[in-house]
């Protein structure tokens, strides 16, 4: 017999395909809970098709482009789905771009980037997976993303 | 093959390839007259580099500064950042559009690592990095280079010790790259605690060079051609303790250098500090005060082939 662990929502967003493992770190990408008072649900090391996989889903928020390129650092296989009325209006494979503006600063504190200097932060993508981020201004890798995510 | 680098910036040893190192390279060795004084040039006449030294330097700025007016340039700039406006909370960007509208290329180091390449993003003429923090100092690495290809004719193949401190030393990080570009054998000595970051060791194997790693300096010693040893800087340590533990942990002498090649070349990137007893001064392994010298040739082709001047 199927066992239903989550319910479908009506409205909202579904992030699927999450790395094993990196649901929560989705979470703290997007800021939740303090930007959001609506029911979220994460699932855990689910079989999937493909393996094991990490599940969210947002009621009541779609994601908007930004948003999707901070997930791609995170979860790189992950697909967004955009829920209306308990349909799948739209469908997204986040894909991580070749250079990263704006979105996670620097881990090194003493890069020209972390100053009070007139740019953004700036990273270099020189893997896609598993991500790998090089700082455009220091030249050094993060070792956790997730950790800089603005 | 004629390359051209006019108004390139030099923030990285990474932005060259091995063959526009090479260029720079084979360009410095005609420089060496010019560089001590036995013909003269007017190359860079009526062109103005300026130095903004937002931490202490001697050889880089003297050697820069040497460079231009062997070039017959001007120079302008300071050494020193208390006396600027820097001190007034201006940010590196505003000072660089000044310094850009001064001037016809500025070479910068400061303490901040990315700031050479912020201030290429706000200026128009071209910026070299003479230091970034613990970043990059690529005209330190190419002045290596140029003492390593002049005294042994070639880079590949030579077993180039680096010594110190390999965690935290700029000139280390940018000199194993471009040693494993050009497929010299390397060998890591260091304490425990500042050995070589494994970001560093995994760029040299991407060129196939596999370096070894110890903390035996006795025996890495034996099958070196070139030790380039290096201070452990104080200032870039975190943790006074951590300083005090590793400060002294190597020092060559002419009782080590008994043990080596008698055609090794001992370098260092300058200040010493303990590292180097000054009895190896007059050894013919002593190799320092020379490399020091081609930093002027070197930032002269530099400087030379930035500035589009017309070739010496």
């Amino acid at each position: 017999m199927k066992e239903l662990k989550v319910t479908p929502i009506k409205d909202g967003t579904v992030i699927d395909h999450i790395t094993p493992g990196h649901a929560l770190k989705v979470l703290r990408v997007l800021k939740i809970p303090e930007s959001t008072s609506s029911v979220v649900s994460i699932l855990m090391n689910v079989n999937g098709k493909k393996g094991k996989k990490d599940i969210v889903k947002i009621e009541h928020r779609e994601l908007d482009p930004k948003e999707l390129d901070k997930i791609a650092l995170i979860a790189p296989k992950a697909t967004i789905n955009i829920i209306r009325d308990y349909e799948v209006v739209k469908k997204h494979i986040v894909e991580i771009p070749n250079e990263v503006v704006g979105i996670t600063k620097c881990s090194n504190p003493t890069c020209i980037s972390n100053a009070r200097e007139p740019v953004e932060s700036r990273f270099h993508v020189i893997s896609k997976d598993p991500p790998r981020i090089r700082c455009y201004y220091c030249e050094r890798e993060p070792e956790d993303i997730a950790e800089g995510i603005i | 093959m004629p390359m051209n680098f006019t108004h390139r910036d030099i923030i990285s040893i990474k932005d060259f390839s091995k063959d526009e190192i090479e260029y720079i390279l084979e360009y410095a060795k005609r420089m060496i007259p010019y560089a001590n004084a036995e013909k003269h040039t007017t190359l860079l006449q009526q062109q103005i580099l300026a130095t903004l030294f937002f931490e202490p330097s001697t050889r880089t700025r003297l050697s820069f500064e040497c460079a231009m007016h062997r070039l017959g340039g001007n120079v302008i700039g300071f050494a020193d950042p208390s006396g600027t406006s820097l001190k007034k909370g201006e940010s590196l960007a505003d000072t660089i559009r000044m310094a850009d509208s001064y001037s016809d290329a500025i070479v910068i180091r400061h303490p901040q690592e990315g700031a050479a390449r912020l201030a290429a993003e706000f200026s128009d003429v071209p910026v070299l990095n003479a230091g970034d923090g613990a970043g990059q100092h690529p005209t330190q690495c190419l002045l290596d280079l140029f003492t390593i290809l002049t005294e042994k004719k070639k880079i590949k193949g030579n077993n180039v010790v680096l010594l110190g401190d390999l965690k935290y030393g700029r000139t280390v990080h940018s000199l194993a790259y471009a040693l494993a570009l050009f497929k010299a054998d390397l060998t890591f000595v260091s304490p425990e605690t500042l050995k070589m970051p494994k970001e560093v060791i995994n760029e040299c194997k991407e060129f196939g060079v596999e370096p070894v790693s110890t903390t035996n300096l006795e025996k890495a010693i034996k099958d070196a051609d070139v030790l380039y040893a290096t201070r452990i800087q104080k200032e870039r340590f975190p943790d006074a303790e951590e300083y005090n533990r590793v400060v002294g942990s190597y020092k060559v002498d002419n009782t080590l250098l008994q043990q080596a090649k008698e055609d090794l070349i001992v370098m260092h990137p300058l200040p010493r500090v303990v590292e180097i007893n000054p009895e190896v001064d007059a050894t013919a392994h002593a190799l320092y005060f020379k490399q020091a010298f081609n930093g002027v040739p070197v930032r002269m082709a530099l400087l030379s082939l930035i500035l589009g001047g017309k070739k010496l």
